[in-house]
């Protein structure tokens, strides 16, 4: 038996390179129940992450009881990590929503009926549909956490039913770098490279990505790496002292600590030492790149001297890590928030994919990219639709593919919302704010503590001219400002399907009903499509879907022929077994580990997914500039100055603050602060600084300490981490909804969100907020009441580890990890051509005339 | 020679085109991108009459010589709402356009005289120009269906 709050990663299980990573299965069962009580155990994946570790569910007396790992799945070989095994389930019997809510005449929310709920909201919108604004007054902001056929069922009702161009999720604020930064390389959305390059790999790089806490799972596999045979070298670029940060420097690899909103700086400068020390494969850049010379211009001048200057990573360390790069036989990246939302997040984004282009590093085992995403489905919200994409990665600038769509849907052209850029979601906000947009359709996800700039968006969510309609299991922060509360049933009380941060596909059985009378998300966008009456052009009934199936089978038909080829999957073919990745189809029937083999890209024009940007200012490739370079399967390496971040340290604001998570906690906290064992393991927040600031600033460990910014203030006792001077950091979990004193939405006197304090800003390209750079002051309110809350066993120790008590579950965290209990699953095949990507660029007119 | 004409031309468009971008900036800062990319944007249009100073000394400047209306006029100052920030969106297409076709000019020019320096100042500049009308195009056409169409009076 394992305490898993105390040991995160649990037993290691140790193998040297090009062998299978063993088998280990993590359970946790509610400490009343035995194992042979559980009535059955119930096939779905996890959903406290992006890394879709495929988990069954136990459930006894018509009630979730636990979760284990499933040892035939390829992505987690049957381990769990602490939010899934104690955060996955323990939320669904406690303070749900069982009810929709209405507002009375007095503007209390109050119990109501779903005949009333949904007839306000559809009355709403069809007196909105009706003025000269049309559908241009509605707007969606969902999910990265919802299933496929929700967002494609939502995808479908906004583009072709409404026709709306603003729909987004708040995937925007999680992942839309990585799809932008692979979009500007690559011709499309898609994960090069998979989880099973970790076995195969020489050199790990985790560009902004603290994985030991936020993708516990992939940590373990790299960790099981890392004690066996031939270690690869880890890389860390962050600028905290985290697990990561500690294994490179125990690896020998090396950790880049860089001032927040300097990575470009960085890549620019690691780029400049491949091509000035000669690592870089030429016979590669030349027969699959574009853009050599180019790239060379813009990096040539970063110097690691000029490097140092701006990002403060010593020139030597900056060599040393260029080394590793370009010396190590294979190498693999990851990618994630200390990129994504900082400054310039998709250029140094694409910076990490053009390192790998430079040294052919792409395609084969080892040699992989991840440009990750943070929930579980934020890759299914880019698939279908739901956010600033159209369904099937075609691209909006392209009229064949918008008439794709439309003969899809059997719908006029002109309703596909293709004649503008799809509305991101920061400017969704921004038109609600100047009344444009008057409803406001809000479903999983809690934007009134993840967003920027906490006060402005309360204000703009109170506004009396926006209709807000907020769809979740939970009275949550954003719910309590609402008109209307559609109670939504969640994981585990519903069937669907979704797909991980490495393309695997994922069955989630429904375990056990919902509460009350929650619907699960496709049942009420289905419900609302029936009652608008939406219609084809013909005059038939747009949708006539009646369950997820139904919905999967119609959103393999919109994949066909894409790269994100679905055809081959079914609900039959995923039960029972592990996840498969796509493009799964004809060519690869059982899926497909890795893309891009044969180092042909999807830019073809008439296949791509985006004409591409330009990363300093965002300005939008014309069709025609981007025909005239014939990039034919060629991947772009594209490169940007740095330039100073719109913000930074001033004389009143002297610190540098950035946000983050911590492995007991997930986003604003909905499922994992009900789990009492990672409720108690990370209570509250915190602020940390490093050792020297504190000094400075006459702080010791528990000292309460208010943060303020140019937009608004937090408070919360100060943890003396280890962390680099100047920065300041806080956790962004923790809002309202559980803060006594508060009314359950807004700070009342006792701010602690850590977005009161962020800016409303956004990369050009991406459109990703700069959730992770704003100055601040930093005062010392008072003494605390004992240690900060703030975890000892991740990157929040404390720097003096005597001073703090360390961090345990105790008894009722007890989880049994069994190693060696099954052979590891194997990956997907490779394709059966090696010359030939499934759902590649390959088959298109512009291609064999190339090869012609 | 009028070669000194169109250099001082371009210098005055850059700086009234980089002091228009730091107007549209400031006029709607509640625009977050628009705020921080046209103040990049101007920083920009300041590095190129910053690079045309040598040229003008090499050429000599002549701005006095040549008459008013040939000058491109800034902005006299911004609008407000959706539309008003369409229309000085446009406002700045039309000087930015106004100094890429300077730059054609100027580029002509500098082949007929063999000045290698020119040469590389204005392909860079101009390079740099045709971004900001990327730039520009891409906003505009992202805020023209709702400025239009749903945009009341006061917004």
């Amino acid at each position: 038996m394992a305490d898993r709050i105390a040991d995160i990663w649990g037993t290691r299980t140790p193998h040297g390179r090009d062998t299978a990573w063993p088998v280990r299965v993590d359970q946790h069962l509610d400490p009343s129940v035995r194992e042979e009580d559980v009535d059955r155990w119930v096939q779905s994946a996890c959903v406290l992450c992006s890394n879709g570790c495929g988990a069954d569910i136990a459930v006894k007396d018509g009630q979730m009881v636990g979760v284990r790992g499933r040892a035939v799945d390829v992505v987690n070989h049957g381990r769990l990590g602490p939010k899934g095994l104690y955060g996955s389930w323990q939320w669904s019997r406690t303070d749900r929503l069982t009810r929709p809510l209405v507002r009375d005449a007095t503007g209390q929310l109050v119990e109501s009926d779903w005949d009333t709920a949904m007839g306000r909201i559809v009355a709403r919108s069809k007196e909105l549909l009706a003025t000269d604004a049309g559908a241009l007054t509605h707007g969606f902001y969902t999910s990265g956490q919802l299933f496929l056929e929700e967002y494609y069922a939502l995808g479908v009702v906004g583009k072709a039913g409404l026709g709306t161009p603003h729909m987004d999720g708040n995937t925007r604020l999680c992942t839309a770098t990585a799809a932008a930064a692979l979009k500007e390389n690559f011709g499309s959305d898609g994960q090069p490279g998979s989880y099973s390059d970790i076995e195969a790999t020489d050199a790990i790089f985790l560009f902004g990505h603290n994985m030991a806490e936020t993708q516990t799972v992939l940590w373990m596999r790299i960790l099981d790496r890392v004690h066996g045979a031939d270690p690869p070298r880890i890389v860390a670029v962050d600028p905290r002292t985290t697990p990561v940060a500690e294994a490179a420097v125990a690896t020998g690899g090396v950790h880049l600590a860089p001032l927040p909103g300097t990575n470009q700086a960085v890549m620019n400068g690691l780029a400049r030492e491949l091509l000035h020390r000669g690592w870089v494969d030429e016979d590669y850049v030349s027969a699959h790149t574009l853009g050599i010379e180019e790239l060379r211009a813009i990096v040539e001048p970063y110097t690691p001297e000029r490097v140092e200057d701006i990002s403060g990573v010593p020139a030597a360390d900056l060599r040393r890590a260029a080394e590793v790069f370009g010396t190590s036989e294979r190498v693999l990246s990851t990618v994630l928030q200390g990129f994504f939302q900082s400054h310039q997040a998709t250029a140094a984004s694409c910076g990490v994919n053009y390192l790998h282009l430079l040294r052919g590093q792409i395609g084969r085992p080892g040699c992989g990219i991840l440009q990750m995403n943070g929930q579980p489905t934020a890759q299914n919200t880019r698939e279908c639709g739901a956010d600033g994409d159209l369904p099937g990665f075609r691209n909006w600038a392209n009229p064949d593919h918008v008439q794709e769509l439309a003969d899809l849907w059997n719908v006029d052209q002109l309703v596909i919302p293709h004649w503008a850029p799809p509305t991101h979601a920061m400017q969704i906000w921004r038109y609600c704010e100047q009344g444009s947009i008057k409803l406001l359709w809000i479903s999983g996800t809690n934007p009134a503590v993840s967003l920027p700039e906490l006060a402005r968006i309360r204000a703009i969510a109170a506004r009396e001219d926006l209709f807000v309609v907020v769809q979740d299991g939970f009275l949550t922060e954003t719910a309590r400002f609402a008109d209307v509360v559609l109670p939504a049933a969640l994981w585990g009380e519903k069937e669907g399907t979704f797909t991980n941060v490495n393309r695997t596909v994922h069955l989630s059985e429904k375990a056990i009903e919902p509460p009350g009378e929650a619907r699960s998300d496709l049942d009420i966008w289905l419900d609302y499509a029936r009652r608008m009456d939406f219609r084809d052009k013909d005059g038939a009934p747009l949708i006539t879907w009646s369950g997820p199936e139904e919905v999967f089978e119609a959103w393999k038909e919109c994949t066909r022929g894409r790269l994100v080829d679905y055809t081959g999957l079914s609900y039959a073919k995923l039960r029972g077994g592990s996840g498969i990745p796509w493009p799964v189809n004809d060519d690869a029937p059982e899926g497909t580990d890795r893309l891009y083999a044969d180092g042909n890209f999807p830019t073809h024009d008439d296949v791509c997914e985006s004409y591409g940007h330009d990363l300093l200012t965002g300005g939008a490739t014309t069709p025609q500039a981007y025909r005239a370079r014939r990039p034919d399967g060629r991947a772009f390496l594209k490169a940007a100055p740095y330039v100073e971040p719109p913000e930074v340290p001033t004389p009143e604001y002297p610190f540098a603050f950035t946000s983050g998570r911590t492995v007991y906690q997930f986003h604003t906290r909905t499922k994992t602060g009900r789990a009492k064992q990672l409720r108690r393991a990370a209570a509250g927040v915190w602020v940390e600084l490093s050792v020297g600031d504190a000094a400075r600033l006459g702080v010791t460990e528990g000292d309460v300490v208010r943060v303020e910014s140019p937009r608004g203030a937090m408070q919360g006792p100060a943890r003396i981490g280890r962390g680099r001077d100047g920065v300041v950091f806080a956790p962004f979990h923790f809002g309202y909804w559980d803060q006594p004193g508060t009314d359950g939405a807004s700070p009342d006197g006792s701010p602690r969100a850590a977005n009161e304090l962020t800016i409303t800003e956004w990369d050009p390209v991406s459109k990703q907020p700069l959730l992770k750079l704003a100055a601040v002051r930093v005062t010392r309110i008072g003494a605390g009441e004992g240690p900060a809350p703030a975890p000892t066993t991740t990157a929040s120790a404390p720097a003096d580890p005597a001073a703090v008590p360390a961090t345990v579950g105790g008894p009722d965290a007890e989880s049994s990890d069994q190693v060696g209990t099954a052979p590891p699953p194997h990956p997907a095949p490779e394709p059966r051509s090696p010359d030939h990507q499934p759902g590649s660029g390959g088959r298109t007119a512009s291609a064999e005339t190339t090869e012609g | 020679m009028h070669l000194a004409t169109y250099l001082g031309l371009q210098h005055v468009a850059s700086q009234t085109l980089a002091e228009s971008f730091r107007q549209v900036a400031q006029g709607h800062a509640a625009e977050p991108d628009v705020f921080t990319d046209c103040h990049h944007l101007a920083r920009m249009c300041d590095e190129h009459a910053a690079r045309l100073v040598p040229l003008t000394e090499r050429y000599g400047e002549q701005q006095d010589d040549e008459p008013e209306r040939l000058h491109a006029d800034g902005l006299t100052g911004v609008r407000s709402g959706g539309v008003g920030l369409l229309r000085d969106l446009q406002d700045l297409y039309v000087l930015a356009s106004f100094v890429d076709i300077t730059w054609t000019v100027l580029g002509q020019a500098a082949k007929g005289v063999r000045d290698r320096d020119l040469i590389a100042v204005v392909d860079s500049c101009e390079s740099d120009t045709q971004r900001q009308l990327l730039w520009l195009n891409t906003r505009i056409k992202q805020a023209a269906p709702q400025a239009l169409i749903a945009s009341g009076s006061t917004t």
